[in-house]
C-alpha cells in the first residue's frame, strides 16, 4: 500500500526487475514515459560517496566537477548547465534552490540515501517551474525498511574522516522512526602543491535527521515527519591564516564559511478505500538556512527562510489508461542578503496550480502532457507547459521526446560564490529588473533520447544516443570573459544556448563483469559582451568508463567487489586572464587529461565490510591553481579558475557494520 | 395489527433488497484468465479496459489472474469476461471460440483446460 502511495505520490512508477537475479547499479527504463534512470543504493557504494554530491562519480549523465580550493564542494552539472538549472529535490520537496545552491548537496550524507531518481528533459510540473535541464530526486532510508543499526566510518589521506551512525525503531507495525547521525571534519592542513594556500578547506559538520513514518494499509493514511539539523564549518585560504588573529585582516589571505540549517517536512497522504488509483497528498515543507562568511576582504552573508506546500489530488479518467495529477503549490522565501555590508535582502512568493494528464495505451504509446499556472511577485503570471512522449517502436528499445519550459530568479551572488574568492570587482549592468535589478532567466529545453537493449556474444548490451537542446529567452549571464579583475552580470542580449549529445553503450562482458561507456559532447555557447564564447570551464568532449566486477556470493555473504572508473576530459574555455602579467596568465583553453578512482570492497558477511579506494590515482594536478598567489590582496588573485583536481591522488578507507 | 405486522416485514424486506440491488462504484474482482506472455498481458487488459465502464485491469501473469476495479453502474463481470473471450482468451465462465484461439500469435497459445 506505501509502495502504491509512493509511486502515484512521485509521479512515477519503478518498473519491477523481473528477470535481473542481482540488483543493477543504474537501472533504465523501457517503460517509463520520462527519461529516467534510478541510481540504487548499491551503485552509491561503489565510490567514496561521502555526501550526494559526490554520489555521482560512477554516472555518465551528470558531470562532477573538480572542487574548487576555496569551498572543497563539488559541482554537478547536467546537459552541461549546472545545478542551478536542475531542480534537486528530496523526497519531492525542493532541497537544493536559492541560498543552499553552493553546497546544498554536501548536506546530505551519502548513507541517508535510499535511491537517487534522475530525469533528463524538462521534466515533471507536479514540483514546480524551475528546473530546466533536469530533476534529481533523492530518496532518504524509509523507517518501516530500514534496519536497525547502521554504522560506516570512513577516513582518507586528505585527512577526512567520517562517521554515519543510523538507528531505527519499529513502534508498532504502523509507525516507526529513524535517527541519522552524521559527522565529518577534516583536521590536517593541506598544501600539495606548495603554494602556501590549502588544497582543500579544514571544518567539520555535524548532520541530525530525525524521521517518522506512519503507514496504515487498512484505512489508507501514510505519513512522514522529518527534522533536520545541519551546522558546517569550513576554513580555508593561506596556510598560516589565523581567523583569530588574521580574519579580515590583510595579514595573511582566509576564508571561514559557516552554515547552520534547519529543515521539518511533512507528507500526509491518502489513497482512497478501494479506489488504489486515486489519492490525495499534502507536503509542507519549512527550512532555515543560515550562511556566515568571508573570502578575504569579501563578506557575504545570507539567510533564507523558506516555506513550502504542495496539495496534490491523483486519479483516473475512466480508467487507469488515463491517469491525471492536480494541485497547488505555494512557496515563501525570505533573503536577508549582505554583499560586503550592502543590504540586497528581498521576499519572494508564488502560488500556482498545475493539472498534468498521462496517458498509456498499454502496449507501446504513452505521453505525459503536464501545464502550471503562477504567479510570482517579481517572475510575474505565466504559463509552463512540459511533454514528455515514450513510443517502443520494436522490442527491447525506446523512443522518448520531451520539450518544456522553465523560469527561475537567479541568485547571482549564492550561486557563484566562488568569485568571492578573487580580487573581481562584482557589477551588475542591469537596473531595471526585479531580481538584483536583472530578469529572470528563462529557456526551453528538448530533447530526444533512443535505448536498444540487445544481446552480443550471448551477454546482454543496451546502447543509449540522448540528445538535448536547451534555449535561453533569457539569461543572467555570469561574464569572466571580459577581464580578469571583473565579474560582469546582466540580462542576455543576443544567443544563448547548450547542445548535449551523449552516447552510452554498456555490456555485460563475462557474468558478474560490467562495463560502462559513454561518449559527451556539449556545445554550450553564449553571446557575452566581448563575443561569443563557449561556457568557461565546460570540456567539449568527454569520455566516460567504468568496470565493475564482482565474485559469486559465497557462504555467509562473503564477496569480492572492485570498481575502477576512468574520465577523460578535453580542452576547457578558461576565463580570460590575457590582460594579466605573464606570471599569472592562464592560456585560452585548458589542456585535456584524465582522471581514475578505483575502489575495492571486501563483504566479510551480511552484516560487515570493510573497502579502500583511491582518487585521481593517476595524480593529475592542475597547474597554477591559485593566480596571484604572492599578492592575495593584490588585483590578479584568483582561487576560482579550478579546471583539474588540486589535490592530486587521494587514499581512503572505510567500514560498513550493520544489525539486522 | 397482524396486518401492520405483515406490511412492516414487507417494508423491511423490499428495503433490504433494493440495499443489496445498490451497485457498487468500485467493485473488485479477481478472475482467472488464461494466458502466456507480455503480449497476453497486452492483449487481456486491452480487452478488459475496452468495456465501458472498467476503471483498472492488472493482470498477473506468475498466477494467471485479472485484478479488476469496475463500475457496476456501467457494466457487469460477465461483459468482461465475455470481451476478454472475444479476443482470444478464455475466462471462468466465457469461453474463447476455437477460431480466435487458433488465430493468436504462437507464444501467446496457452494451455487450455
Amino acid at each position: 500500500m506505501l509502495f502504491v502511495f509512493t509511486a502515484t505520490f512521485s509521479q512515477e512508477k519503478l518498473d519491477e526487475v523481473k528477470i535481473d537475479i542481482k540488483q543493477k547499479g543504474i537501472k533504465k527504463s523501457l517503460t517509463k514515459t520520462a527519461n529516467t534512470s534510478v541510481v540504487t543504493s548499491k551503485e552509491l557504494l561503489k565510490a567514496a560517496c561521502c555526501n550526494l554530491a559526490e554520489s555521482f562519480e560512477t554516472n555518465p549523465s551528470i558531470d562532477v566537477n573538480f572542487s574548487d580550493a576555496l569551498t572543497g564542494t563539488k559541482q554537478i552539472k547536467m546537459l552541461g548547465l549546472t545545478s542551478p538549472y536542475l531542480m534537486i529535490t528530496e523526497e519531492n520537496i525542493p532541497s537544493v534552490r536559492g541560498a543552499s545552491q553552493a553546497y546544498g548537496l554536501s548536506f546530505t550524507p551519502g548513507t541517508w540515501v535510499d535511491n537517487i531518481q534522475i530525469t533528463k528533459g524538462a521534466g515533471s510540473v507536479v514540483n514546480g517551474y524551475e528546473s530546466i535541464t533536469g530533476q534529481i530526486n533523492t530518496e532518504l532510508l524509509k523507517p518501516l525498511k530500514d534496519i536497525p543499526f547502521f554504522l560506516n566510518v570512513y577516513g582518507s589521506t586528505d585527512s577526512r574522516y567520517e562517521v554515519n551512525t543510523h538507528f531505527n525503531k519499529k513502534i508498532s507495525d504502523k509507525w516507526a522512526t529513524s535517527l541519522f547521525v552524521h559527522g565529518n571534519a577534516r583536521v590536517t592542513k593541506n598544501d600539495m602543491n606548495d603554494d602556501h594556500f590549502l588544497d582543500n578547506p579544514i571544518g567539520k559538520q555535524v548532520n541530525f535527521t530525525n524521521r517518522w513514518q506512519y503507514s496504515n494499509p487498512e484505512t489508507g493514511w501514510v505519513s512522514f515527519f522529518n527534522i533536520k539539523f545541519m551546522k558546517d564549518e569550513k576554513q580555508t585560504g593561506e596556510y598560516d591564516f589565523d581567523p583569530k588573529f588574521d580574519k579580515l585582516t590583510t595579514n595573511h589571505w582566509g576564508s571561514e564559511i559557516n552554515t547552520e540549517r534547519l529543515d521539518f517536512t511533512s507528507k500526509i497522504g491518502y489513497v482512497f478505500k478501494d479506489m488504489p488509483y486515486q489519492s490525495i497528498g499534502f507536503q509542507n515543507a519549512f527550512s532555515s538556512h543560515n550562511q556566515d562568511s568571508y573570502f578575504g576582504l569579501n563578506q557575504y552573508n545570507i539567510k533564507q527562510q523558506s516555506y513550502y506546500s504542495n496539495l496534490i489530488f491523483n486519479s483516473i479518467i475512466n480508467n487507469t489508461m488515463h491517469k491525471f495529477s492536480t494541485g497547488l503549490n505555494f512557496t515563501y522565501d525570505k533573503y536577508a542578503e549582505f554583499v560586503n555590508l550592502i543590504d540586497v535582502s528581498r521576499i519572494d512568493n508564488s502560488v500556482g496550480a498545475f493539472f498534468e494528464y498521462n496517458f498509456d495505451n498499454l502496449n507501446k504509446l504513452s505521453y505525459t502532457l503536464g501545464g502550471r499556472l503562477d504567479y510570482h511577485n517579481r517572475l510575474g503570471v505565466f504559463f509552463t507547459p512540459r511533454l514528455h512522449v515514450k513510443y517502443n517502436p520494436w522490442e527491447k528499445s525506446v523512443f522518448r521526446f520531451s520539450a518544456g519550459r522553465g523560469k527561475r530568479a537567479a541568485n547571482i551572488y549564492a550561486e557563484n560564490q566562488q568569485l568571492f574568492g578573487s580580487s573581481r570587482v562584482f557589477s551588475i549592468l542591469d537596473t531595471n529588473g526585479k531580481i538584483y535589478g536583472l530578469n529572470p532567466e528563462i529557456a526551453w529545453n528538448y530533447g530526444i533520447s533512443f535505448t536498444q537493449n540487445f544481446t552480443l556474444f550471448g551477454k546482454s548490451a543496451d546502447m543509449t544516443l540522448d540528445f538535448y537542446r536547451t534555449d535561453f529567452q533569457n539569461q543572467a549571464i555570469v561574464d569572466v570573459m571580459q577581464s580578469p579583475q571583473q565579474v560582469l552580470f546582466y540580462n542576455l542580449k543576443g544567443a544563448s544556448y547548450a547542445n548535449s549529445l551523449q552516447i552510452d553503450f554498456n555490456y555485460e562482458i563475462i557474468k558478474h563483469f560490467n562495463l560502462r561507456t559513454a561518449y559527451k559532447y556539449y556545445d554550450i555557447s553564449t553571446d557575452y559582451l566581448s563575443g561569443s564564447f563557449q561556457r568557461p570551464l565546460q570540456a567539449k568532449h568527454r569520455f566516460f568508463g567504468n568496470l565493475e566486477y564482482e565474485t559469486h556470493i559465497k557462504e555467509k555473504g562473503k564477496q569480492w567487489k572492485f570498481d575502477f572508473t576512468w574520465n577523460w576530459l578535453g580542452k576547457q574555455q578558461l576565463p580570460t586572464t590575457a590582460t594579466n602579467p605573464v606570471d599569472d596568465r592562464l592560456p585560452e583553453f585548458s589542456p585535456s587529461f584524465s582522471v581514475m578512482n578505483t575502489q575495492i570492497t571486501r563483504t566479510f558477511s551480511s552484516v560487515f565490510e570493510v573497502y579502500i579506494g583511491g582518487e585521481n590515482i593517476g595524480n593529475y594536478r592542475q597547474q597554477n591553481a591559485i593566480l596571484g598567489e604572492h599578492n592575495p590582496f593584490g588585483t590578479h588573485f584568483d582561487t576560482s579558475i579550478v579546471y583539474a583536481p588540486i589535490f592530486g591522488q587521494m587514499y581512503y578507507a572505510g567500514l560498513r557494520f550493520k544489525i539486522k | 395489527m397482524k396486518n401492520i405486522l405483515i406490511g412492516m416485514m414487507l417494508l423491511f424486506v423490499t428495503l433490504s433488497t433494493q440495499a443489496q440491488d445498490k451497485k457498487n462504484k468500485n467493485a473488485k474482482f479477481e478472475i482467472a484468465v488464461g494466458g502466456n506472455c507480455e503480449m497476453c498481458k497486452k492483449r487481456i487488459e486491452k480487452a478488459a479496459f475496452s468495456v465501458k465502464g472498467v476503471k483498472s485491469a492488472d493482470y498477473h501473469l506468475d498466477d494467471n489472474t485479472l485484478h479488476l476495479i469496475i463500475n457496476e453502474e456501467k457494466c457487469s463481470i460477465l461483459d468482461v469476461k465475455k470481451a476478454i473471450a472475444n479476443v482470444g482468451h478464455d475466462t471462468d465462465e466465457v469461453k474463447a471460440t476455437d477460431e480466435v484461439y487458433e488465430n493468436l500469435h504462437e507464444c501467446c497459445k496457452y494451455e487450455r483446460k
